[in-house]
């Protein structure tokens, strides 16, 4: 190859641009969202919340004891029987539609607080995480007066109080996911945010002030494992939500076991991205790195493996390389950030250690060379590459920029190797060729099956897993399912 | 394919001189073909090169070209516009683009007056103001050439013309190669050449293939740019296709567009005809460039293009060599928003002259 052809990708290096973090106003310390108003906890304990790109704390929150949780569940269970119960669902559209409206409205603040407190990349929460938590309340709210039409027979009935226990990775969409449906079915809830993400809820409290929602038709308890655990034992609840992982969750499960309390959950997942030698090449790299390097992988559905036609493996990981190494990783406030920061220092020494494992167990570790700020907490987009399905990194959940490539021969083995997991959360199939795409389809064990394209979410469609991913769905008409007596 | 299908016309010429080992510039014209097959009897592209010798070979290589998702590209393509130029790069991207434009008219009612005074104004884009990069080329109907020609003597400034019965192509290939021949002789740097679309949809791949190897053997030293019309083409699928049979028969240049259609130029189309020039050089070791054209007014399209060449193809074609904007307005833009960046505030288009 002559040495024109051997051109320099990103050789014109953007200056930083940066988006400004004043339209943020922080308070230094959060309180409860009870009974539609910020109320001190019982106890003064606090966490500190910090901005995982710097290590610098950014403000502290209450955390919620027991005494609390009982305080927020009567406070719902109040609104539930005296206002929302007998709220028409017009109504109750109504107010989603003004959340929504404000969402919009303040989606810039949004989005920067949610870049500040998860590190992940402003454009990602800016162009995917806000918008889309605004159309999930705008989805549900055309739900809320047709009810009756949703197939769950006629004047289908709310469970009562609900109990929502989120994550960390998508903090401000995962409570759009848990609190759009809930209320547009007439439940009233109480949210948990995760413990290191918990400041755009607080944020969306404002948003339901401004809506003028009713007092205690959602609550919001700030805290870590004990105060979800304190929740999720409170007897008042008719049904708890929970998105996170699949220990926990398992847990959860038992302590509901002998409770009349409705239960769904969203939990791991091992994705597999199925390459076929006839794939949309340059569309399919972008998939794949999508599929892993988005949010820095905090995606419980990830393409975290990717299965490749052994025929075209090496061109699809020359290019995949070559990509990998083009990622911007760095500032998450940067417009032109890739990869942002790993969200805590427990999950980036969990991915550490998983990486160690992965170079003990034999496979080969590609790693970006990009460089990495020395504060706060940070990890290199990864891709091993000659791994067996009976390894750990091909079987566990990494949740982290780490990728784990294995190989097939025949469709029958791409879809043994994909559904050799006791996740199924979601999968990805890439050919050019539809019948072939319907027929890997039909036989994956996935609640998610994407064609040419991955972690693409829409409040109109259904997602949810099976097997150790959980059960129940959120997202279209089946979401309303979730939060209905039937 | 037909067994009787005709066997192509060799692409390159066969001469001692141009026959070398590896890719070779001499001045402006680049000698191609990388091979040293002593009887000539095959056209190879590198090591691992293709051979075209027939319709059905042609057909064969162009079926092995991987799909184009249309989805996916333009989520790539839309994703990319989301990138941020700031302060310095910004600077340095409005020089580079201003110095890929070829600064363009295509008029019925274009005169030697308006030639002119469009070439005086791609010699010094902005009298007065230091530093400012002349542009690639101007770009006219062949009848102008020579009046271009004179008045951008003496600068770097190429002359490009639009041959081979431009916009639509619709005329025999003797018209068309007579056309290229006059526009030559009259001192075309750089002809711009329409690909027969209707061939191409109807399937006659082999003829869109010949008659772009005559108009390059009729240009002679001048560069060839290939406009493939890609908003009568339709799907991405042909437009890569398309870039390929350009790529194969000796275009130095692709081109999007007439800008004589309602569709022209776009960040998608654009992408899938980086992504083809990117695999062609890497296939072959030839370099072949990209012009964007029809519709890009303002810094900001420009500069998203610039993003698309930056993160596709590198640094190799962040350079007027290998990637140009036709365009006629962009330049003002450019212009404007330079004097912006260096501190002259905000511009109104009155202070840029008119070209």
């Amino acid at each position: 190859m002559s040495d024109l052809a051997r051109s320099e990708l990103g050789s014109l290096t953007y200056d930083p641009a940066p988006e400004s973090a004043s339209i943020v106003t922080l308070k230094p310390h959060y309180g409860l969202f009870l009974d539609g108003k910020f109320t001190d906890p019982t106890s003064h304990e606090s966490i500190t919340t910090i901005n995982p790109a710097t290590g610098a704390d950014l403000a502290t929150v209450a955390h919620a004891s027991s005494a609390d949780v009982d305080r927020a569940v009567r406070s719902a269970r109040r609104a539930y029987e005296k206002v929302w119960r007998k709220t028409s669902g017009a109504e109750r559209g109504k107010y989603l539609f003004r959340i929504a409206r404000l969402l919009q409205e303040r989606a810039r603040e949004f989005a920067v607080l949610e870049t500040l407190d998860n590190g992940k990349p402003i454009r990602e929460s800016r162009d995917i995480d806000v918008p889309a938590a605004a159309a999930h309340f705008f989805y549900y709210a055309g739900w809320a007066d047709k009810l009756d039409y949703a197939g769950f027979g006629p004047a289908p009935v709310p469970l009562g109080v609900a109990g929502q226990i989120i994550p960390w990775n998508f903090p401000l969409l995962m409570a759009a996911w848990k609190l759009a449906p809930a209320l547009a079915t007439g439940n009233t809830c109480v949210l948990k945010p995760a413990e290191t993400t918990p400041l755009t809820a607080l944020l969306l409290a404002e948003v339901l002030q401004q809506a003028e929602l009713p007092p205690g038709v959602v609550n919001i308890v700030t805290g870590d494992g004990a105060t979800g655990a304190a929740l999720v034992d409170h007897e008042g609840l008719d049904k708890i939500a929970f998105t996170g992982s699949t220990d926990v969750g398992r847990e959860i499960q038992r302590r509901l076991a002998t409770r009349g309390t409705h239960l769904t959950l969203e939990l791991g997942g091992k994705g597999a991205n199925i390459v076929f030698d006839d794939a949309p090449l340059d569309e399919m790299i972008e998939g794949v790195i999508d599929g892993i390097f988005f949010n820095q992988g905090h995606v419980c559905c990830a393409g975290s493996r990717l299965l490749v036609q052994e025929s075209v493996a090496d061109e699809v990981l020359r290019r995949l390389f070559r990509r990998v190494e083009q990622l911007r990783v760095g500032n998450p406030l940067d417009k032109n950030t890739d990869v942002g920061a790993i969200n805590s220092a427990a999950q980036l020494s969990r991915i550490h250690e998983m990486v160690d494992v992965g170079v003990s167990e034999g496979a080969d570790r590609f790693t970006s060379s990009c460089a990495l700020p020395s504060d706060g907490y940070w990890f290199a987009p990864t891709v091993f590459t000659n791994v067996s399905p009976s390894d750990r990194i091909a079987r566990e959940e990494i949740f982290g920029p780490v990728l784990s490539v294995l190989t097939f021969r025949t469709p029958d083995e791409a879809v043994a190797k994909a559904n050799n997991s006791l996740y199924g959360l979601a999968c990805g199939v890439w050919s050019e060729k539809g019948s072939r795409t319907l027929w890997v389809a039909e036989r994956l064990r996935a609640g998610v099956v994407w064609s040419n394209t991955y972690n693409r979410f829409d409040p109109t469609s259904p997602f949810g897993g099976v097997r150790l991913s959980g059960f129940g769905r959120e997202g279209g008409r089946h979401g309303l399912e979730a939060y209905l007596d039937v | 394919m037909p067994i009787n299908c005709p066997t192509f016309v060799r692409p390159w010429p066969r001469s001692a001189d141009h026959h070398v080992a590896s890719v070779t510039h001499v001045s402006t014209t680049r000698l191609r073909l990388v091979s040293d097959d002593a009887h000539g009897a095959v056209v190879h592209l590198g090591s691992s090169a293709p051979v075209v010798e027939t319709e059905a070979q042609l057909r064969t290589l162009l079926g092995g070209l991987s799909g184009v998702d249309a989805v996916g590209v333009e989520a790539r393509a839309a994703k990319l516009a989301t990138r941020s130029l700031k302060k310095e790069t910004k600077r340095a991207a409005i020089d580079l683009a201003i110095s890929m434009v070829d600064l363009t008219t295509l008029e019925g009612a274009d005169t030697p007056g308006r030639v002119a005074s469009l070439c005086a104004k791609a010699r010094h884009p902005d009298f007065g103001v230091a530093h400012v990069p002349s542009v690639a080329a101007v770009c006219v109907y062949p009848d102008l050439v020579g009046v271009a020609k004179k008045e951008l003597r003496s600068s770097s400034v190429k002359v490009a013309a639009v041959a081979t019965a431009f916009p639509s192509g619709r005329a025999s290939l003797k018209v068309k190669l007579l056309d290229v021949r006059e526009a030559v002789a009259a001192g075309a740097d750089e002809i711009d050449m329409v690909i027969d679309r209707g061939a191409f949809l109807s399937g006659r791949l082999g003829q869109v293939f010949d008659e772009i190897v005559a108009v390059k053997e009729a240009c002679g030293e001048a560069h060839l740019k290939v406009i493939l019309e890609v908003g009568e083409l339709g799907t991405y699928d042909h437009v890569r296709r398309a870039s390929w049979i350009a790529m194969l028969a000796g275009a130095d240049f692709t081109k999007t567009s007439t800008g004589k259609v309602t569709k022209s130029a776009s960040l998608a189309s654009v992408l899938v005809m980086l992504e083809a020039a990117r695999d062609f050089a890497e296939g072959t070791g030839v370099v072949v460039g990209v012009k964007a054209a029809g519709g890009i007014r303002t810094t900001k399209e420009a500069l998203r293009y610039l993003v698309l060449v930056n993160e596709t193809v590198g640094s190799t074609w962040l350079s007027p060599n290998y990637f140009r904007f036709g365009a006629s307005s962009l330049l003002t833009d450019l212009l404007m928003q330079r004097r912006t960046q260096h501190g002259a505030g905000y511009v109104r288009p009155d202070a840029i002259g008119v070209d």
